[in-house]
């Protein structure tokens, strides 16, 4: 065993020693004339050696010193040391290594290959990019060095898109094909250019060619139609989130609110009161969003609570009296929130959980915070669901909705459930708000603009039905989406409007219609 | 019922408020006069309040519109400025096409939004508003069309109450996010603007205001004997028979869908006639005109006055508007309260409105 390790290191040594003289052995160039600078980065820059990217950013930057006797220093701000070796040293007498322009360009190359080896994620991914883009045959070795390396999925993918990139620009017939298959195989609308402009130099592989191209258009149509899929269903998530509390109000109790978009609108003012005031507790920070979810409840559903109580009690069995009563309330609300925090929007900044994006197969790309809201959004659907079918408040509203004089006569304050369940209803507006406030601007008039979508989404599901609002909102939020590429955002909004209009014609009481005694109300 | 209307003490109070109405037409009537006088005469009245007053009219035609088919047919309109709006587009068309070749771009036949935009020939919808007689045509149709597809839609599947609401209310959204595009040949968020004359008469200047200011003032008037007589006819207390009971009046044999049509078409009409005098006076129609906010506004001229009552429709929208011209120059932040409060003070105390608080009697119950 002690035998095979010395063979092994044996074998080893000379080619780390090979290395390391050949590193050491071209610096000189790097003080010589232009020529000679120039190719020495050129060779320090395929050399890949991980102390050629510092040596050769000191040098771009002006910060190489030569002393008289050849020897290399490098300064990074006050301190001077030897390269190679690091001792510190004095920079008198020494002075900055010049550089023309063609030393300048072969360095950007240079670095830019090396910087495939670097410890910053970030920078290898933009390497890998870089390299994708030039398509050199010369960065073949390099990249199988980086690739033989890199432990980060999408870098490895990256590169391995530009090692078949370069390999197909410059190679052998047979790695062409290997690397067209590899082309083929993602799901890149880079890959496919390469590909297109490979087929005019390549008449022999056309039609391996066309036959990856056409993989990847298949992979493309499929990640299209889940993008727009996902899309739809995150508008329909935001849609359903507006529209639960509506579906309580007013599906459930007939009460037409009005003020509900500003009861969503209060909400999100919530959370950035939440943000601000968490600010400065550490401890607390980072969880400012998950907080405001409550706080957002309860200061929706004590302004809807004092709403039933002061005003809309009065005016049970009057509907369009309700309707204009809560508009002017509305309006109200709105105009106090702008005195009170200003006409612009309020910045909400996502926690770091909720951003960036997240890579499914096929490329497909879905942000973070919708994917959460959709989740969200489903959860407060059950969490409602929930309330309404196991628990004793639930049980009082069902039996107040269903009759209200035998609940009564059987010791239910009715009072007392009408407000809560209007309460309710303004609080899962609230909860509304805060999901809101990451994707769409938190100002005064935000709730104004989900309305209108709101009530088709109850309209259209059929009042009185959570699952009506589910399916509803979902439908509305895919369809929207779906026609937005061919009609553009505001024809597909119309078309929509119009389309529930016509529906309506033919199912008025909705997709999801009560039945039997409770549809006769 | 008959014996209410033989009643003298009754027959007195109509005439004394017959002549009310007619004195407060007479004083409307007087205020261009009045602003011919010099500037230092003790009656004279600035070009600021004939020309808002002018305004005001077009508005209260808006309101008795909706009155017409709020308070007497039961639709809650929330989407009544769409046809102002469209009216006033109609008129604004027949405006920029007489402008001619005196635009920015100096072309000869195309407004200038298109030329900006790189129109080379005039789209087909706006062929024949060059001509006055066909324009006024438009204004009373477009609106009326619309109401015959949205009404017909509606009233058939028996879509009532708060859900007609809304649906009007959509309906104005989705024609404001329509009219906002460019590429809809009307001008995108811009609008239509820098109208140079009509009928001949130069915008602009006091001879053509007091003009605008009369035309509106005798639609007002016509609109107001119209809808007026048409309440008192047949139709009119079968309508009211709809408001109260409509299930009741089908099962009585009416046909209700019909009715309802007629009145909604009519007011949208009338609404569309309003915006056509409105945009001359004000020199610019622009999608905001459709936003739902404006329509809901006209609703609270109508709630404010007492619906049901015309006479209230037109007292709601010059007092409204009063209060709000005051208030938005004397202090602009408090309006919005001051309007959110109306809602909520004339649903709960004024349900009569101010009409109500005259004493005026209403028969019926509360729609």
């Amino acid at each position: 065993m002690p035998r095979l390790l010395v063979l092994l290191l044996l074998l080893l040594a000379p080619l780390q020693a090979r290395g390391q003289e050949a590193f050491e052995a071209l610096l000189p160039g790097l003080a010589g004339g232009f020529a000679q600078q120039a190719q020495t980065v050129e060779r320090l820059g395929t050399l890949g050696d991980p102390r050629a990217a510092a040596v050769l950013r000191a040098l771009s930057d002006g910060r190489l010193l030569k002393r008289p006797d050849g020897t290399l220093l490098l300064r990074d701000g006050e301190r001077v040391t030897e390269f190679p070796g690091g001792a510190a040293a004095d920079a008198a007498g020494a002075e900055p290594v010049r550089i023309n322009n063609r030393v300048r360009a072969a360095l950007r190359g240079a670095l830019g290959r090396l910087s495939l080896l670097s410890p910053d994620a970030a920078e290898r991914m933009a390497a890998a990019e870089a390299v994708f883009r030039s398509r050199a045959a010369e960065n073949i070795p390099l990249l199988e060095a980086a690739l033989a390396r890199e432990s980060v999925a999408a870098i490895r993918a990256r590169m391995e898109l530009a090692l078949a990139a370069s390999r197909l620009a410059a190679g052998q017939d047979d790695a062409k094909r290997a690397a067209i298959s590899a082309l083929g195989a993602s799901s890149s609308t880079e890959a496919r250019a390469v590909l297109l402009e490979a087929r005019a130099g390549n008449p022999a592989l056309g039609a391996e060619i066309e036959a990856a191209v056409a993989a990847i258009d298949r992979r493309l149509e499929i990640r299209r139609a889940a993008e727009t899929l996902f899309q739809g269903l995150s508008l329909g998530s935001v849609l359903l989130l507006a529209a639960l509390g509506l579906a309580v109000t007013f599906g459930v109790m007939g009460v037409i609110n009005m003020a509900h978009g500003e009861f969503v609108m209060l909400g999100a003012y919530t959370t950035f009161v939440m943000q601000e005031a968490l600010r400065d507790i550490p401890a607390l920070a980072p969880w400012s969003l998950p907080l405001a979810v409550p706080a957002a409840f309860l200061v929706a559903a004590a302004c809807g609570a004092a709403m039933e109580r002061g005003l809309i009690r009065h005016l049970y069995g009057r509907p369009l009296e309700t309707l204009l009563l809560t508009f002017g309330v509305g309006m109200m609300i709105q105009q106090a929130v702008r005195l009170g925090f200003g006409a612009q929007n309020r910045e909400v900044t996502s926690p770091p959980w909720m951003q960036g994006t997240l890579e499914l197969p096929f490329g497909v790309m879905v942000t973070q915070n919708r994917l959460w809201i959709l989740v969200f959004s489903l959860v407060v659907l059950l969490l409602t669901v929930a309330a309404i079918r196991l628990t004793r408040f639930g049980l009082e509203m069902r039996a107040v909705t269903q009759n209200r004089r035998i609940a009564s006569a059987m010791g239910i304050r009715t009072g007392r459930v009408d407000a809560l369940t209007f309460a309710f209803g303004s609080g899962i507006a609230g909860i509304a708000g805060v999901a809101l406030s990451q994707i769409d601007n938190v100002s005064p008039n935000l709730g104004t603009s989900y309305i209108i979508d709101s009530f088709m989404v109850v309209v259209f599901g059929g009042v009185g039905s959570l699952a009506g609002t589910l399916v509803g909102a979902m439908t509305l939020g895919v369809v929207n989406k779906v026609l937005e590429p061919y009609a553009g955002v505001v024809l597909a909004k119309v078309f929509v409007l119009v389309a529930i209009m016509l529906f309506i014609q033919r199912r008025p009481r909705g997709l999801f219609a009560l039945k039997g005694r409770a549809a006769e109300q | 019922m008959s014996a209410t209307l033989a009643d003298p003490a009754d027959s007195r109070a109509r005439l004394g408020f017959r002549a009310g109405l007619a004195g407060a037409v007479l004083l409307l009537a007087a205020l261009p006069a009045l602003n011919t006088l010099p500037a230092d005469h003790a009656l004279h009245v600035s070009d600021f309040i004939v020309s808002v007053t002018g305004k005001w009219i077009c508005y209260a035609i808006l309101a008795l519109s909706l009155d017409l088919a709020w308070g007497y047919a039961g639709i809650l309109s929330l989407g009544h400025g769409a046809f102002f709006a469209l009216g006033g587009y109609a008129m604004g068309m027949h405006l920029m096409r007489l402008i001619g070749p005196r635009g920015a771009y100096g072309h000869p036949v195309l407004p200038d939004f298109m030329v900006f935009l790189g129109y080379t020939d005039l789209p087909w919808f706006w062929r024949g508003f060059e001509h006055f007689p066909y324009a006024m045509l438009m204004v009373l149709l477009v609106p009326g069309a619309l109401a015959l597809v949205v009404g017909f839609l509606a009233f058939r599947s028996r879509i009532t109450g708060v859900y007609l609401s809304i649906l009007t209310q959509a309906m104005t959204y989705a024609l404001m996010l329509a009219f906002f595009r460019n590429d809809m040949g009307f001008g995108g968020n811009n609008g239509f603007t820098d109208f140079k004359e009509l009928l001949g008469m130069p915008l602009g200047t006091p001879g053509a205001r007091a003009a605008l200011f009369y035309a509106s003032l005798i639609a007002l008037v016509a609109s107001f004997l119209v809808c007026s007589a048409l309440t008192r006819t047949k139709y009119g207390r079968v309508l009211t028979a709809i408001r109260d009971a409509e299930s009741r009046a089908r099962f009585l044999g009416y046909d209700t869908t019909r009715h309802k049509l007629f009145a909604f078409v009519l007011s949208a009409m009338l609404a569309g006639l309003a915006g056509a005098l409105y945009v001359p006076q004000v020199g610019i129609i622009n999608p905001g005109e459709f936003s739902p906010g404006n329509s809901i506004e006209a609703v609270i001229w109508v709630a404010v006055g007492g619906r049901g009552t015309l006479v209230g429709a037109v007292l709601g929208a010059f007092s409204v508007n009063a209060l709000k011209t005051w208030l938005t120059s004397a202090a602009p932040d408090l309006w919005l309260f001051v309007l959110g409060g109306l809602f909520v003070a004339v649903t709960l105390l004024l349900p009569r409105g101010l009409i109500g608080l005259f004493g005026g009697r209403r028969k019926g119950r509360d729609a």
